[in-house]
């Protein structure tokens, strides 16, 4: 029966639980021993077994009531980047060990309003900042998947890393992740998995550790994309404490798919063919097009002319709003101190014993960029280009109603092959992060193996607030391409 | 830009983050690298362009200026490394 219940997807957990074939606990349970039995994939910094099980047990009374929630006694991760009270958050940082947030994230104060079931926090690039995983103070978080006959380690993507190996290795049956620049879609590119990034505003940031402000929002990791809708309504919905967070009303996702896209204007940016893309990449994103145009949808050539300048953009405005965001780590009101014999001292020891390379390196390039007589050529210019990249989008949004590209430029990589080079790993979010600096909801849906026999992803971005014409176009795609390929079970204990 | 021992150091102290002098020359060459890369943002034209402000387009609300938070000193101080008579505690700053 076990076995069983961590097959389910969410929707199929939630009428389950509603005709009374399993109760939460039994659910939450199942999960739990997965979550045991996986200790290989490092997927979670803290898994919440007493917490999980009080959790269930409260669903299970209110269902007994008749006051089940939209995402009553459904068990879920969470990635540890989302504060949560009396529960350590750690960001993936060592500067954050030993913090226990007073209070709950907006996010996960919605999805506990909704009934989910909380069975841990999940292992992530430290501050989220990281393609791989492989930042984490916590060791890296693994990729349930391997190349066929080789049984060497893949990262799990990131920065959500931990949130998409758990699901994908039928840990949760969802769970939430946050994307700035592609964090959320590029790991459900390597994991099989499907990951969303709604639009900018659509779900508060209020309680979630802070990366770059302009460009994180949270979203949901699921395994189908009926699923990615509705966790992500509940997650999402405004927030008085999140300034940035938009006042309009959520809408039920579920019934935006209706597995038509007949009439639907599918915009194919030739900008995103990047050069060195393997064919296996190019052959998808072209057996992409074909499923759609075979049901229905018209597919029109659009162009993006900046697009191959988000990348570099984004590599000056998102280390530029870290610097600013980490300055409160400091060894005086949370996490780690390293005594120094001057506060000035302090400072210094405590952030540069705290803070892993990456994160150093973040910061520097922020705090050179934001610095005096800089500011000009690099800040307001990528500042100016991030406008220049919105228009290229609106203008597409003239001709079409969707893009569709690949999500990522190849698949899950080896654990160290691209540690050493930040570069080489910054370019792994060239397609997913232009929709963060234009705002706009995007999807990453299991669309293909490569040759190896790893995951490979397409994605689907939209119009800002428009995440209804998003999913409704992943699930015929997702229908299409009838993805049922699973890992062989090498975790399991 | 290629970036010298001396402006690394100078970011380092300006961004509270120790580096050991040994390292500022190969945190120089790296840094140097990234910025090099992310200088192909300069053949960008852009004049007469906004930067951005926000990604999507809306406005800053308003709400009554009245205090909604507050009152809770205890959960403030809860996780800080050292605290005195209700205060976070530092190194001494004053002779």
């Amino acid at each position: 029966m076990s076995g069983e219940l961590t097959e389910l997807t969410v929707s199929s957990a939630r009428d389950g639980l509603e005709r009374g074939d399993f109760t939460s606990r039994e659910l939450t349970e199942a999960h739990l021993a997965a979550i045991d039995g996986a200790a290989a994939l490092n997927a979670f910094i803290l898994p919440t077994p007493d917490r999980a099980l009080a959790d269930a047990d409260a669903s299970d009374a209110r269902r007994a009531k008749g006051h089940a929630g939209a995402m009553d006694g459904i068990p879920v991760a969470i990635k540890d980047l989302f504060c949560t009270e009396g529960v350590a958050t750690t960001a993936g940082s060592h500067i954050l060990e030993g913090f226990t947030p007073q209070y709950e994230s907006t996010v996960t104060a919605n999805m506990r309003a909704a009934g989910a079931v909380m069975l841990g926090k999940t292992n992530m690039d430290e501050f989220a900042m990281g393609s791989s995983n492989e930042t984490s103070y916590f060791g890296p978080a693994l990729n349930p998947w391997q190349r066929s006959g080789d049984n060497s380690p893949l990262v799990p993507g990131g920065s959500s890393g931990g949130s998409a190996a758990a699901v994908a290795a039928r840990l949760a049956l969802a769970a939430a992740g946050t994307d700035t620049g592609g964090s959320i879609r590029q790991p459900a590119s390597f994991t099989g998995t499907v990951g969303m990034k709604p639009t900018y505003g659509r779900c508060s940031r209020w309680g979630t550790v802070a990366f770059a402000s302009s460009l994180d929002q949270a979203g949901p990791l699921t395994r189908c994309v009926r699923d990615a809708a509705i966790v992500l309504a509940s997650m999402a919905g405004y927030d008085e404490k999140d300034s940035t967070c938009v006042d309009v009303p959520v809408p039920d996702y579920e019934t935006a798919l209706t597995g038509e896209v007949a009439g639907l204007r599918i915009g194919i940016p030739k900008e995103y063919r990047v050069d060195g893309t393997p064919d296996e990449v190019k052959a998808l994103w072209q057996q992409g097009i074909a499923w759609l145009r075979e049901a229905g949808a018209e597919i029109v050539d659009v162009s993006l002319p900046h697009t191959r300048y988000a990348l570099p953009a984004y590599y000056i405005v998102a280390p530029a709003e870290a610097s600013s965001n980490l300055a409160r780590y400091d060894g005086v009101r949370y996490g780690l101190r390293v005594p120094g014999e001057t506060l000035e001292e302090m400072y210094e020891r405590t952030r540069a014993e705290g803070f892993g390379v990456e994160v150093r390196r973040r910061v520097f390039i922020g705090t050179y960029v934001l610095s005096a007589g800089y500011y000009d050529a690099y800040y307001l210019q990528a500042q100016k280009v991030r406008t220049l990249i919105k228009q290229d989008f609106a203008a597409a949004w003239e001709k079409v109603d969707a893009l569709l590209t690949p999500t990522t430029p190849t698949a899950a990589f080896g654990v160290g092959d691209r540690i050493d080079d930040p570069v080489a790993m910054y370019l792994n979010d060239i397609l997913t992060v232009p929709a963060n600096m234009a705002g706009l909801p995007g999807i990453s849906v299991p669309a293909g193996l490569s040759e190896e026999g790893l995951p490979l992803g397409l994605q689907v971005v939209g119009r800002a607030f428009d995440e209804e014409t998003v999913l409704r176009v992943a699930h015929v795609l997702e229908r299409a391409a009838a993805f049922d390929a699973r890992p062989e079970p090498w975790w399991m204990s | 830009m290629s970036l010298d021992k001396a402006t690394v150091a100078h970011i380092a102290k300006l961004a509270r983050i120790r580096v050991a002098d040994t390292d500022l020359e190969p945190l120089a060459s790296e840094l140097s690298g990234i910025l090099k890369w992310i200088e192909q943002l300069g053949e960008v034209e852009t004049a007469g362009i906004e930067p951005m402000t926000s990604a999507v387009d809306t406005t800053l609300r308003r709400r009554v200026d009245e205090v909604t938070d507050g009152d809770c000193r205890d959960k403030v101080l809860a996780n800080a490394p050292q605290t005195a008579a209700g205060y976070f505690a530092v190194p001494k700053v004053i002779e």
